[in-house]
């Protein structure tokens, strides 16, 4: 029997493993990837408890924060590639026109 | 040792190299397989908690759709050998690092010193993973928020396009 501890650790490892990729990496691409890591750890979280309280409640949420990951991944991409066309770069430290 | 833990250690392991590598490497081309490959530990995961309707769920949308128009950004951008950025060495990495893992270390510490959490009882999580248990919670409980997750979805749709396509000057 797997104890449910070993779900939540593994949940949070990969959570700050996806925290360290936004924080660390330059390429805007990297970092939607390291954010789609970090979400699907919280759903990793979601469906080990319901499984442990024999609850759906939370694969629902589970259903929903993966709609909202999906428009999120979409219209992220589409700012990506609106930004790309203008600057000709994706390393968000080039990405400063709005800096004071 | 039963299947079941030999299985979950085996999607673990390769859930949290894959995420490793999704982190790491340069290209990525090669961050997105790496996630997708992620994504296929994850669903394997979920079926050991018998979260069927949640597993296949993951692949088809996860693995299948988000990841796919990932791919298909990635190489619409054409970021050849001369746009690999240049991401050194430098001291902001190594102290978010140590942030990082100050927080990871506190989360172990708060989840093992938890008492009275005991193995999941796979009875109870066998009853409530099936399509039929999600869909009555869905369309009843949760029907507000399904609908609202419509318009979301036409918000981003009409989003995305107006935002990616080219101005008609």
């Amino acid at each position: 029997m797997v104890p449910l501890q070993a779900y939540l650790i593994l949940s949070a490892v990969m959570f700050i493993i996806g925290a360290m990729g936004v924080v660390m990496r330059r390429n805007a691409i990297i970092v939607f990837l390291s954010i789609e890591l970090m979400l699907n750890s919280v759903n990793l979280t979601l469906v080990a408890f319901s499984a442990f309280f024999g609850d759906a409640t939370g694969q629902v949420l589970v259903f929903f924060v993966m709609t909202v990951a999906a428009a999120e991944a979409a219209v992220g991409l589409a700012i990506v590639i609106a930004l790309f066309r203008r600057k000709q770069t994706i390393n968000i430290d080039e990405i400063n026109i709005m800096k004071w | 040792m039963t299947l079941e833990q030999i299985l979950f250690y085996i999607f673990a392991a390769g859930g949290v190299v894959s995420a490793l590598l999704v982190v790491t490497r340069r290209n990525p081309i090669v961050s997105a397989i790496c996630l997708i490959v992620n994504f296929f530990c994850l669903a394997g995961i979920y079926l050991t908690l018998h979260a069927q309707f949640i597993a296949v769920i993951q692949i088809l949308v996860y693995a299948g759709a988000i990841m796919v128009l990932f791919v298909f950004v990635i190489m619409l951008l054409n970021l050849g050998d001369e746009r690999r950025l240049r991401e050194g060495f430098t001291w902001k990495k190594v102290v978010a690092g140590g942030f990082g893992f100050g927080v990871l270390m506190e989360l172990i510490y708060i989840f093992m010193v938890q008492t009275g959490m005991s193995s999941i009882e796979m009875e109870r999580a066998t009853n409530v993973g099936t399509v039929e248990a999600i869909g009555r919670m869905l369309f009843t409980r949760f029907l507000f928020p399904f609908e609202v997750t419509s318009l979301l979805l036409i918000a981003a749709i009409v989003g995305a396009i107006v935002l990616a396509k080219k101005k008609l000057d």
